[in-house]
């Protein structure tokens, strides 16, 4: 692949420099080209077909304490420089030297198949078979709506301390739902496919998550209302790691952290669950959906234990708070685009595998609920106060799984329900989700196998 | 404006010459700041700026969409071929088309704040200091503020379509919020919301929002999980937004004529107790969403969605007016050039009662006070309404707020919840959770509540 350079490197150097004209410890040149390419397909007909193109640039000075950013559409000189001139109006500090810029080695993701260059009909086509899959699943499928999705982000960082860099990410993900229909009753399941990949993503038999997601919402017709309690809970490998990026990835983000608003401040090294439980953050995962070559700082992304036997192994960085806490970037310093600023974020989070069996783990309980799959969750890092909605679930009686329930829900707090965790088992999927966290949206992966918690409120409509 | 109105004009004979039989372009731009504030000092100081182009061509019945940052000659023609090309790529639609200019937008008075949006930036950290400090001094138990941030903008819009749309409009507005730490005697922390929503910096008070967030936070000590039950239910204005705006997006017609909406075969039909009544208002200065004209170019309107208990509308933009035989009820969304427009709601207005919250309260007797949800977007299920949310807030014991509790779920569905409505109250506040929102607080007369 022609690599071409998205900012010359002698005006990269020009612009940090500008940037510290009025004093500052640090200064950041942020450059980004992206583009993308969406296509859905709803009641059998192939619709809101959208492409984008856009570039730009962020600039940031640090100076005793604050951070002044600002940003511009546009990478030609004339937009980058004034970037720096708007980061660095307001700045009165000390003046800082610029290191000489020096090419750092980065290792984008190989992508064997460029989805750009793959023609659109073949992408229409694609989603045709997923609705075709979907529909077949039988006539209470009312609705299939499947969704294709492209985008590539190019991104340089070069800062006042020598550091440049870049790297070229593109992500292909494939969404399915369905809705089943009885009567006055309708129900919904999903299903998605992604990762950092090409096209390539899609060989094998993609339109197999139109039948999945099909068949939860046919599951769910059967479904009986929630229960309402506090039980054991098992909940699902893959999309189930959202568990742990909700109840523990956040609050061990460094910027809650260093402000004490995260239940896990102070913490470091104790223990918090069993020891059987072992959890990482890796951005480094080939092909992930959250994987990235660098983070939008430029430092490499790396395999951050975050719990091992139990206790807190580290807490995830990015620059600024690494600087405070005297340690080194984990590589977590990401942003949505070259709009924002960077913040802690996780990339790939999951829970090792265990030594348990899934079924062992069901056939123990005498009653208790089985979490297969989640819409998504929410956490209050402060509090550690969790909630989960639960798109596919069953009542677990006598040792198996039996009627499935909808409208469920898990709540909880973290520190109790991480304490909770009894086991871990010795399966293992990951899955691709969004993360949102101060208004800026970034693709994760969540990932684990099945995980038991010995107890958890269902909040349900069955009392 | 003269440059984003030459971009649009650009756009759309470029999608023409590109192969397009019509082409709508929607060119916008922004200029803002954003201050944060941590521990009476600022954090981080933002100027932001954004321009771009969405681009909608049609190809014959089929429509496609493009958005792009480069305005130069090359790169709108870049975007118009794409443009194009992805309207060749879209099956055909009987009801796609461009839409028509349905005579002249309204002007709305109010949407520019000129004087006050261009505040200093001094004097607007000062401002945000002020709101952080209010907190940090509102009650001895407040052990901190996570961060306070303010942020404001201009936006300018230009609308072209080779069907004859042309508008223009500008608009400001700002906002700020914080998030304040509270500290029991015995350790375990608690957090309270405060913000505010202005056209201009002038237009926020510093103090309020500050002291909201210091009384959320300290209200919520001590609190421990509610017995499970089904009983009366107070929403707060805030989460009472919430379910507005999920509402609302049930009520969009794209959902219903696609057979995703509770709502699809209800209109017509009593839905509410007679207390809720629901408009979608377009117009209203004080909503941040209010336009001359939507995402399309089709003027804004106040319509009314829920009345004497019946639904009464769809908020459609063209398309669905079309499909529907309706017509647009111009309410046609974008968030920005990047969006293609859709049909969704503009500004949710509930309308208020006459009873003050002491009086909800009492009518509540033995129940529980919502100040707080979350999981609104992975809790419900939008197809069948059904709904689990997390949930915190005070206990009503004898009609009176008592204790505080948290850890628990709310759980109902749309319809049921908005059947069950019973009352009101008399002040209402606007709230930027789902979408733009004004309302009271309400009385829900059964909800299942979740605890241990």
């Amino acid at each position: 692949m022609a690599d071409e350079q998205l900012v010359d490197p002698d005006l990269a150097a020009r612009v940090v420099e500008l940037a510290l004209q009025n004093g500052g410890e640090f200064a950041e040149l942020f450059a980004e080209k992206r583009g993308g390419l969406a296509i859905s397909i709803d009641e059998s007909r192939v619709e809101a077909v959208q492409a984008g193109a856009e570039e730009g640039a962020g600039v940031r000075v640090i100076s005793g304490g604050t951070t002044y950013f600002a940003h511009v559409d546009g990478l030609a000189a004339a937009d980058l420089e004034r970037a720096a001139e708007q980061a660095s109006a307001a700045v009165r500090g000390e003046r800082t030297e610029a290191r000489p810029l020096r090419a750092a080695a980065s290792a984008p993701q190989r992508i064997e198949r460029r989805p750009e260059e793959v023609a659109v009909e073949r992408k229409a086509e694609l989603l045709r078979e997923l609705d075709e899959r979907g529909r077949a699943q039988g006539g209470e499928v009312a609705q299939l709506t499947a969704s294709y999705s492209e985008g590539r982000r190019r991104v340089a960082v070069a800062n006042s301390e020598g550091l440049l860099s870049g790297d070229d990410r593109t992500l292909v993900r494939l969404a399915a739902q369905a809705v089943a229909r009885r009567g006055d009753q309708a129900e919904a399941g999903m299903e998605t496919h992604g990762g950092h990949r090409g096209f390539e993503l899609l060989a094998g038999d993609p339109a197999a998550i139109a039948e999945q997601a099909a068949r939860k919402a046919l599951t769910l017709l059967d479904a009986d209302p929630a229960p309402a309690g506090t039980m054991p809970v098992v909940v699902g490998g893959g999309f189930g790691g959202v568990l742990f990026h909700e109840m523990t990835g956040h609050g061990l983000e460094a910027d809650h952290v260093q402000k004490g608003a995260s239940v896990y401040a102070g913490k470091l090294g104790e223990r918090v669950a069993e020891p059987l439980l072992h959890a990482y953050d890796d951005g480094s995962m080939p092909g992930e959906w959250g994987t990235e070559a660098i983070d939008d700082e430029g430092t490499p992304t790396q395999r951050t234990p975050l719990v091992e036997e139990g206790r807190i192994s580290s807490f995830l960085y990015d620059r600024l708070r690494a600087e405070r806490d005297g340690v080194a970037s984990t590589g977590n310093g990401r942003r949505e685009s070259f709009r924002h600023l960077p913040i802690p974020r996780m990339t790939n989070t999951y829970i090792a595998p265990g030594d348990a069996k899934p079924e062992e783990m069901i056939a123990e309980l005498e009653r208790g609920f089985y979490a297969v799959s989640f819409a998504g969750g929410q956490v209050e890092p402060a509090t550690g106060d969790f909630v989960f909605g639960v798109s596919e679930g069953y009542l677990i009686e006598n040792g198996k799984p039996t009627r499935p329930c909808r409208g469920a829900t898990l709540i909880g707090n973290c520190l109790e329900a991480l304490a909770a965790i009894d086991a871990v088992g010795d399966d293992f999927e990951m899955k691709t989700g969004f993360c949102g966290k101060g208004g800026q949206r970034a693709p994760v992966g969540t990932g684990q196998g099945h995980v038991r918690i010995k107890a958890l409120t269902v909040g349900g409509t069955a009392l | 404006m003269s440059e984003l109105v030459d971009a649009a004009e650009r756009a759309v004979e470029a999608a023409l010459a590109a192969g397009a039989t019509d082409a709508e372009a929607y060119a916008a731009e922004e200029a803002g700041r954003e201050v944060r504030v941590y521990d009476g000092a600022v954090e981080s100081l933002t100027a932001a700026t954004e321009r771009g182009l969405g681009l909608r061509a049609w190809n014959g019945q089929r429509a496609g969409y493009a958005y792009g940052t480069d305005l130069s000659e090359q790169g709108v023609a870049a975007t118009a071929a794409r443009a194009a090309e992805a309207a060749a790529a879209a099956d055909e639609d009987e009801f796609a088309a461009p839409p028509r200019q349905a005579g002249d937008p309204p002007r709305v008075e109010g949407l520019l704040d000129a004087g006050s949006i261009e505040l200093p930036t001094p004097e607007v950290v000062d401002l945000v200091l002020a709101v952080e400090r209010t907190a940090l001094e509102a009650d001895r138990r407040i052990a901190g503020v996570e961060q306070t941030v303010y942020a404001d903008s201009v936006e300018r819009v230009a609308i072209r379509s080779s069907a004859g749309v042309a508008g223009e409009h500008e608009a400001s507005s700002c906002y700020a919020y914080l998030q304040a730490l509270a500290e029991a005697d015995g350790g375990g922390r608690e957090t309270g919301l405060g913000f505010g929503l202005a056209r201009g910096p002038a237009g926020l008070d510093p103090v309020a929002i500050g002291r909201e967030a210091a009384q959320r936070a300290v209200a919520m000590i001590g609190a421990g999980k509610p017995a499970s039950r089904a009983c009366p239910v107070v929403l707060d204005p805030t989460v009472a937004a919430g379910f507005a705006g999920l509402i609302g997006s049930t009520l969009a017609a794209n959902a219903v004529q696609r057979g995703r909406s509770p709502f699809a075969s209800m209109l017509g039909e009593e839905v509410a107790g007679e207390a809720l009544v629901l408009h979608d208002d377009g117009l209203d200065p004080e909503g941040l969403a209010s336009a001359p004209f939507d995402g399309e170019g089709v003027p804004r309107r106040r319509t009314a969605l829920i009345e004497g208990g019946r639904l009464r509308t769809f908020l459609h933009d063209t398309y669905t007016g079309r499909r529907d035989g309706a017509g647009s009820t111009g309410s046609a969304g974008r968030s920005g050039y990047r969006s293609r427009p859709s049909a969704a709601t503009s500004n949710l207005v509930v309308a208020t009662g006459d009873l003050a919250l002491e009086a909800l309260l009492r009518e509540a007797g033995e129940g529980v006070y919502i100040t707080d949800v979350a999981g609104l977007h992975s809790g419900v299920n939008p197809v069948s309404g059904v709904f689990s949310v997390g949930a915190s807030g005070q206990t009503i014991r004898g009609g009176a707020l008592a204790e505080p509790v948290r850890e628990m779920t709310i759980a109902s569905d749309l319809v049921s919840m908005l059947r069950a409505v019973r009352a009101a109250g008399e002040e209402a506040r606007w709230v930027p959770f789902g979408g733009s929102v004004r309302t009271p607080p309400l009385l829900v007369a059964e909800m299942t509540v979740s605890g241990s």
